[in-house]
């Protein structure tokens, strides 16, 4: 079974943000880029997937500039077999992205997509199923954990107020959340191992987008917090104020 | 030609999540654009209250689609339906709920389109004619003001954000027919397992009890579950993720980056120090209480009231005096 997984570099999940100057982009300065964590997940998915079968082939594939090739080193450090960078443009509109992905997977044809649920930096949590849909595949969004079962994926989804369990056929589009396994880290090994795998490079034209950002703003100031007291004794004030100031009680 | 469809959500016929918040934001987003709001129910059967409700918050016409094969909800399904309906009403808006069933609704939907999506919006103006969206990211630590210039704009509005208001008129319902084919359908649920019981899931609370580390060991929840109580039946209960990997908590329950995100109109955040992937997860909700026994902890820094002191004599007198509060009325 072939896995294709698509992951997306982002700023370290730590990283202090902040606006560059033309008030469109963050200050790129001094930021520290990861693999979005989601992705991790979707990459141990893979990786378990493909143990527990004893067979088939785990690819990595990332939209975007040179330095997503640091991002495919990851995964292939983890321990996919080989990675594929398709150079081109990253926007916020997913569906262009979307698109750009779906042309790569038509001529591949891996019989399981996995994605991150969102990819944390424009939080959009959508490409998934885009992706989907364009190829007239089935979807399952947010999976925390999931077992093939000949041909089809059996899928714990959360939602709310449970657990959902969705049989899907393959070949399929899966979008993974936080489960119960933690992305493997790369060994010592595996990091030099990585170094000799495939690492493919694509020119791609993404589609023009209509979604355009206008700017980049900081959070609205937040009134400077007050501590009410100091232990059961600020208990009254702290309750008089939220139904009197803060009437949320 | 100012139409704009809300997408509701309802589950046995009754209406969930943000779907008033939606169709509310839709009637006023709609009525500076010069036109009305209309909103549409996909389910099996028996969505006549639900419908009706959806009328009061604002829509001037609730469309009910009902099929067997709707019956429970089916991404693939239920855009296939909705993208038809919008096509056929050409609407210049689509507002969907931030919910887990709208994040996977709508991209399904805006494939099928062919246009752009702006997921989980926190503001919606009308700027020259169109629409100025506006959106967090990296966690709520920038914003994002967007614009879509496609027809539908489609967009989904973060729970608890936009302001439910239940106006005076009713809307007309009107029941329309539509074509399910499900016999190609690739994905089927085939189970659900409800959790927590009839309190609120975390993401759809307006108040929401949260505990960390510092509650030191799963049996001490119950003093978390007893605030909960007392504060009544729209609040839920969340977590951090130290004590979901610790297994003292379900997944379901953990707020943050890797959890869920969430603004409620009140937040406590009991024992949890604030790391900033924490924060990511709520720092956006209305009115945050921070109760933490070490006075540097960050979580002061985005709390509207703390109280320093050991939570094992802080939560227990805050549950009985907000009991007091409840039973004077
Ligand atoms: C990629 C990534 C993603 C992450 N995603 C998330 C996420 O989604 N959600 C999340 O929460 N975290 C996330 N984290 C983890 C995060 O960095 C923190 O480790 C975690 O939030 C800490 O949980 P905590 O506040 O419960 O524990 P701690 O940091 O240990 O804090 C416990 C707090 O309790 C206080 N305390 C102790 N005893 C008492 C007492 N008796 N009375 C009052 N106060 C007391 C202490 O002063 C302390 O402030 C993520 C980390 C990474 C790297
Ligand atoms: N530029 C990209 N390259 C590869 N995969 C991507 C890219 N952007 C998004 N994805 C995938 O789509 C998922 C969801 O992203 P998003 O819809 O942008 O939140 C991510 O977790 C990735 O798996």
């Amino acid at each position: 079974m072939n896995i294709l997984v698509c992951v997306k570099r982002v700023p370290d999940t730590e990283t202090r943000v902040r606006i560059a100057e033309d008030g469109q982009s963050i200050d790129p300065s001094g930021v520290k880029y990861v693999v979005s964590p989601y992705d991790e997940f979707a990459v141990e998915a893979a990786l378990r997937t493909k143990e527990a079968l004893g067979e088939g082939e785990v690819a990595v594939v990332s939209l975007g500039g040179e330095d997503s090739q640091e991002t495919l080193r990851s995964g292939l450090a983890m321990g996919a077999d080989r990675g594929v960078l398709l150079k081109g443009e990253v926007t916020m509109d997913g569906l262009a992205t979307a698109k750009t992905l779906a042309a790569h997977v038509e001529e591949e044809g891996p019989d399981l997509v996995l994605l991150g649920v969102k990819a944390v930096d424009d939080d959009q949590q959508q490409v998934g199923p885009m992706l989907a849909t364009l190829l007239g595949r089935p979807c399952v969004t947010g999976v925390a954990e999931f077992e093939m079962k000949d041909g089809t994926a059996v899928c714990r989804r959360e939602v709310e107020g449970g657990v959902e369990v969705v049989e899907v056929d393959l070949p399929a589009v899966i979008t993974v959340t936080k489960g119960p396994f933690e992305p493997r880290y790369a060994s010592l090994k595996g990091i030099m191992a990585a170094k000799r795998k495939p690492l493919d490079t694509k020119e791609v034209e993404v589609p023009a987008s209509s979604l355009e950002v206008k700017a980049l703003e900081p959070p609205p100031e937040k009134a400077e917090g007050r501590i009410v007291g100091e232990g059961p004794d600020a208990v009254p004030e702290l309750v008089r104020l939220l139904r009197e100031e803060a009437k949320v009680l | 030609m100012s139409q704009i469809l809300a997408v509701g959500e309802q589950r046995d016929g009754v209406v969930r999540g943000a779907t008033r918040e939606v169709v509310s934001a839709a009637a006023s987003t709609a009525s500076e654009l010069g036109g009305d709001a209309h909103a549409l129910l996909l389910g099996g059967a028996g969505m006549g209250e639900a419908a009706q409700e959806l009328g009061r918050f604002g829509a001037a016409v609730v469309k009910v689609a009902e099929h067997e094969a709707l019956s429970g909800y089916q991404g693939e399904g239920y855009a296939r339906v909705l993208a038809e309906q919008i096509r056929s009403g050409g609407y210049a808006a689509v507002f969907f709920p931030g919910t887990i069933q709208g994040k996977d609704l709508a991209p399904r939907v805006a494939a099928l389109l062919d246009v752009p999506l702006a997921q989980e919006a926190t503001e919606i103006s009308v700027r020259d004619g169109g629409l100025e969206i506006v959106r967090p990211i990296y966690a709520g630590k920038a914003f994002a003001r967007v614009r879509i210039d496609a027809a539908p704009v489609l967009v989904s509005l973060r729970p608890n954000v936009f302001p439910a208001e239940e106006r005076d008129g009713a809307g007309t319902v009107e029941a329309v027919a539509v074509e399910v084919d499900s016999s190609g359908w690739k994905a089927r649920t085939v189970e659900f397992q409800a959790q927590g019981g009839d309190i609120p899931d975390v993401a759809e609370a307006a108040v929401v009890v949260s505990g960390g580390r510092g509650l030191k060991d799963p049996e001490h929840w119950g003093i978390l579950e007893e605030l909960r109580e007392a504060i009544g039946s729209q609040a839920g209960l969340g977590a951090s993720r130290a004590v979901v990997d610790a297994g003292w908590r379900p997944h379901a329950e953990q707020v943050g980056q890797t959890g869920k995100t969430v603004a409620p109109k009140l937040y406590f955040a009991v024992g949890i120090s604030g790391a900033i992937q924490h924060l990511a997860g709520m720092r956006t909700a209305g009115t945050i209480v921070a109760v933490n026994r070490d006075p540097d902890a960050p979580i002061f820094k985005v709390a509207d009231y703390g109280v320093v002191g050991d939570l094992f004599e802080v939560v227990p007198r805050l549950t009985q005096e907000i009991r007091a509060l409840k039973s004077e009325g």
